[in-house]
């Protein structure tokens, strides 16, 4: 915060001028999290303006807030210097703004028709379908989209969809389009596309904000960014005037690429260990590990003693990666070793005899049965150990909790304390005892202090230290620079393949590049060893679409 | 407790109820013991109002039939607890304890001689075995629907209800197989130590099912199962496979309690179970068996029969006009579940 925040107005259109759109001042709090802290964001007609941030910045929020979804809880939103339609007065939004999603909203069973006049079909009860056929055409022809009408909407292609939403769209009158990750699912021909498409419209005066992960995009599209953090407005700027790198230091705040901030505080940093080195058995080695649509084939060595971080944004990869490693996934090709012995694919129970301890993303999904004890859910993969004869001793049980509770220091009113009771710190604290639990040779963390507070996360990734300390492996995946700062090595992912390589003096400007898919000549020196491979190149690495990536 | 004041508002009630107990003593545990009783008090009430009402309440003769006309539904109850605690429902449970004794007397009754034509293929002691592996293969094609297939577990279960009251139809011509083997009708009548075999076998399997849900490796996987299933399998629980084995074994439960009808009665009567599943999912849900999954206990379970059984004893001694009992049982359902969702503190959605 102290370091990077720019002039915030600076290049902010004067209140003079006329915008599609103007947040100001707007403040959203869920619960004790302050989601928006006096965010604004004006878009002019027929600006292309991308909304840049990490996640956790505030984005989906305001969008939120700028579609009607949400009330802000303080602040101002007008469209074209009207004030904002009535809270729940869903017509009067769509006719301002809408946005198209990265999962279509579409109803899939019913025709591209129908899916245009849903909720507004003209005349009376009776629905004409000759009728409603020719206002369809015409609809689409007017905004240049080559769909027929008839086709049933799950037919589309998901470019075809986008394309679809957006003539509805602007049908209902909106002049403020907001795509969120409009690019995620598309290939590069249909990038191609999609992009020529908005610039077409732009001419007729339509605005666009453009949300993205790929940085790469937002200077071939947009002439205005806006970058958030931490629930804040950053800095707005023309692209032409914000560098890449300057770009990248606005979202991570980190202006100098300095030495890490404050947050390490008690976390023992990543040393470099001897044991480490080359000689050692890996605890953990991938041989052509991959998925199709997902990630390339993957050649990974952990060995004892270290952490490594797979580092990647959202749908980058790397956390397939991790589930495919566990088993949850069955990969097309490779194999998983540890120590020395292959893990049947596919097969959580084998991953974890084998020895990986598997701390999953979300870990009310996947993680905890929230409305079961601290005991069970910490002694989950270890009932086979709890008594003779498949039998779980109740005595045993709580004792085996005890230790954990002890060691990993859970704040509980006992092992019998039902999980949903505990603060979002100690829950993960559950869930990382239940991985620990059976000793593993190397533990997998996606994303392990998610939704944590500053102390349970400094003490989180300690234990993640402490396990790599006792002659364990650990794999940390993220997107958290926070937890990637305990790691000795940092993979980052884009697009299903590790772009760059760190070691543990990587700067969070080269990394968050790295991950935003701008690995290459313009990271930092942290990039030393850099497996920059073919996304250096820029687009030719960003294009390459999810379907094709097998070949 | 600090870390108390930083979590999400839905869990904060929980956590304050839990900041409130952590003082004393393992008041936790104790407080989870006090729900799955929350049904012996309304059982009392019901014991009360039954002396009230007939002195030939409080009789040996009227409670050892009280607890005899549990056991068929007990057992119902009993495997459907355990696909319920697991996650999962069995609908067919009603159609399996008629069509699993038909389909077995069938396959061992002589061809000729009776009202009754099987086709004697089989001797008659494989009667009983053949009954349960009907029931447990019924079972074992529920799961293969559900955890196969991956269909609509209600609706699936729901056409095997109606499909297998049509086989028991079919086989049976539409009648009561009254020509049953004796090695069938033992159980259902046999006393042992002066009291039903069926009631001592129930309250075995109930106490079975506890200390298997309780101690074993895998009776315990059913609560993480049904509590959470992607938490159980990311922590290497099979859950498919435990699945389908509970799913077995509800239906072969419900074989068996289909053994105990027909030797209670002697016969197995056309409309044997029909209808009986609402009873089935009454009596686990005002016992605390979640619907939605990992959570209740069988002793609940069981109290929950019993309060529904005393209920129709009652009004029987109290000389309700029959024609009002279905509204008055539906109403007691009603009521037991308003009081025991009270009870327990939770909502039963």
């Amino acid at each position: 915060m102290a370091v990077a925040d720019q002039p915030a107005t600076a290049d902010q259109p004067t209140s003079a001028e006329f915008t599609v759109v103007r947040a100001e001042g707007i403040v959203k709090r869920f619960g004790p999290t302050l989601a928006l802290d006096r965010a604004q964001l004006a878009v002019r007609p027929g600006e292309a303006h991308a909304l840049v941030g990490r996640n956790g910045a505030g984005k989906s929020t305001l969008v939120s807030v700028l579609t009607g979804m949400e009330r802000p809880d303080e602040g101002t939103v007008t469209f074209s210097d009207e004030p904002a339609p009535g809270y729940g007065d869903t017509a009067a939004w769509q006719r301002k703004v809408a946005c198209v999603y990265q999962k279509s909203m579409v109803v899939p069973d019913l025709t591209v028709a129908e899916n245009l006049y849903l909720g507004r079909f003209q005349g009376t009860s009776r629905i004409r379908w000759r009728a409603l056929r020719e206002d369809a055409r015409a609809l689409l022809a007017e905004y240049g989209v080559d769909v027929d009408p008839q086709t049933r909407a799950k037919d589309l292609t998901v470019e075809q969809g986008q394309f679809v939403e957006i003539a509805r769209a602007l049908s209902f009158g909106a002049r403020l389009i907001i795509l969120d990750e409009p690019t995620a699912q598309l290939d590069a021909g249909g990038i191609e596309r999609l992009f020529s498409k908005l610039r077409e419209l732009r001419r007729q005066g339509v605005a666009f904000l453009f949300i993205s992960h790929h940085l790469q995009e937002v200077y071939e599209l947009c002439d205005t960014v806006t970058v958030f953090r931490d629930a804040r407005h950053v800095v707005t700027a023309p692209v032409a005037e914000l560098p890449k790198d300057e770009l990248v230091a606005a979202m991570t705040g980190d202006a100098e690429a300095g030495p890490p901030k404050g947050v390490r505080g008690a976390v023992p940093a990543a040393v470099p260990r001897e044991e480490a080195g080359p000689g050692a058995e890996p605890v953990l080695r991938t041989e052509g590990l991959s998925r199709a649509g997902e990630f390339d084939p993957l050649d990974l060595v952990v060995r004892p003693g270290e952490v490594v971080g797979l580092a990647g944004a959202t749908a980058s990869g790397n956390t397939a990666v991790g589930e495919t490693l566990v088993g949850l996934r069955k990969q097309d090709g490779g194999r998983v070793v540890v120590r020395g012995r292959a893990v049947r694919p596919g097969s959580v129970p084998h991953a974890i005899d084998a020895g990986i301890g598997y701390v999953p993303e979300d870990r009310h999904r996947q993680g905890l049965v929230l409305g079961r004890s601290v005991a069970e859910n910490a002694t989950l993969t270890v009932t086979d150990q709890l008594g003779p004869f498949g039998t779980v001793l109740p005595s045993r049980t709580r004792a085996f909790a005890g230790r954990m509770i002890a060691s990993l220091d859970i704040k509980t009113s006992g092992p019998g304390q039902v999980v949903s009771g505990l603060s979002g710190g100690n829950q993960q604290k559950v869930v990382i005892a239940r991985a620990l639990a059976r000793e593993p040779s190397v533990l997998v963390a996606i994303r392990p202090t998610a939704g944590v507070d500053v102390k349970s996360k400094d003490a989180l990734l300690g234990v993640v230290r402490e396990v790599a300390a006792a002659g364990s492996g650990a794999l940390i995946v993220s997107d958290e620079l926070d937890d990637l700062r305990v790691c000795d090595r940092v993979l980052a992912f884009f697009h299903g393949r590790v772009v760059a390589e760190f070691g543990s003096d990587w700067s969070d400007r080269g990394l968050v590049a790295a991950m935003e898919g701008m690995a290459g000549p313009e990271t930092e020196h942290g990039a030393a060893e850099a497996a920059a491979g073919p996304a250096g190149e820029g687009r030719n690495g960003a294009f390459k679409g999810r379907e094709g990536s097998q070949s | 407790m600090t870390d108390t004041t930083r979590q999400r508002p839905a869990e904060v009630v929980a956590a304050g109820e839990a900041a409130a107990t952590a003082g004393r003593a393992r008041p936790k545990i104790d407080i989870a013991r006090w729900r799955d009783l929350s049904l012996v008090p309304v059982i009392f009430v019901l014991g009360v109002i039954g002396f009230i009402v007939s002195p030939a309440f409080l009789t040996q003769d009227n409670l050892i039939g009280v607890v005899q006309q549990s056991t068929e539904l007990g057992l119902l109850v009993l495997g459907e607890a355990l696909i319920l605690i697991c996650g999962r429902m069995d609908l067919s449970l009603e159609s399996t304890i008629a069509v699993a004794p038909v389909i077995a007397l069938w396959l061992v009754l002589p061809a000729h001689g009776a009202r009754f034509e099987g086709l004697g293929l089989l001797p008659t002691w494989t009667a009983i075995p053949l009954c349960l592996a009907v029931g447990a293969a019924i079972g074992a094609a529920n799961g293969f629907l559900i955890l196969k297939l991956r269909v609509n577990g209600f609706i699936a279960t729901l056409g095997m209800l109606t499909m297998l009251r049509g086989l028991q139809v079919g086989v049976a011509e539409g009648q009561s197989i009254i020509n049953v083997p004796e090695s069938f009708r033992y159980l259902g009548k046999a006393e042992w130590m002066g009291a039903p075999a069926a009631v001592w076998i129930c309250l075995g399997l109930y106490a079975i099912g506890g200390l298997a849900l309780g101690y074993l490796r895998h009776g315990r996987a059913l609560y993480a199962i049904g509590g959470n299933p992607e938490a159980a399998r990311a922590a290497g629980v099979r859950v498919d496979r435990i699945t389908w084995i509970v799913l077995a074994v509800g239906g072969l439960l419900a074989a068996f309690a289909g053994i105990l009808y027909t030797g209670h009665y002697g016969s197995v009567a056309a409309t044997q179970g029909n209808g009986w599943i609402f009873q089935v999912f009454a009596a686990a849900v005002i016992g605390g068996i979640s619907l939605k999954g990992g959570r209740g206990t069988l002793f609940g379970a069981l109290t929950g029969v019993l309060t529904l059984q005393l209920v129709v004893n009652v009004m029987t001694l109290g000389g309700v006009p029959p024609l009002w009992n279905q509204f008055i049982n539906g109403s007691i359902i009603i009521v037991a579940l308003i009081i025991s969702r009270y009870a327990s503190g939770e909502k039963q959605d």
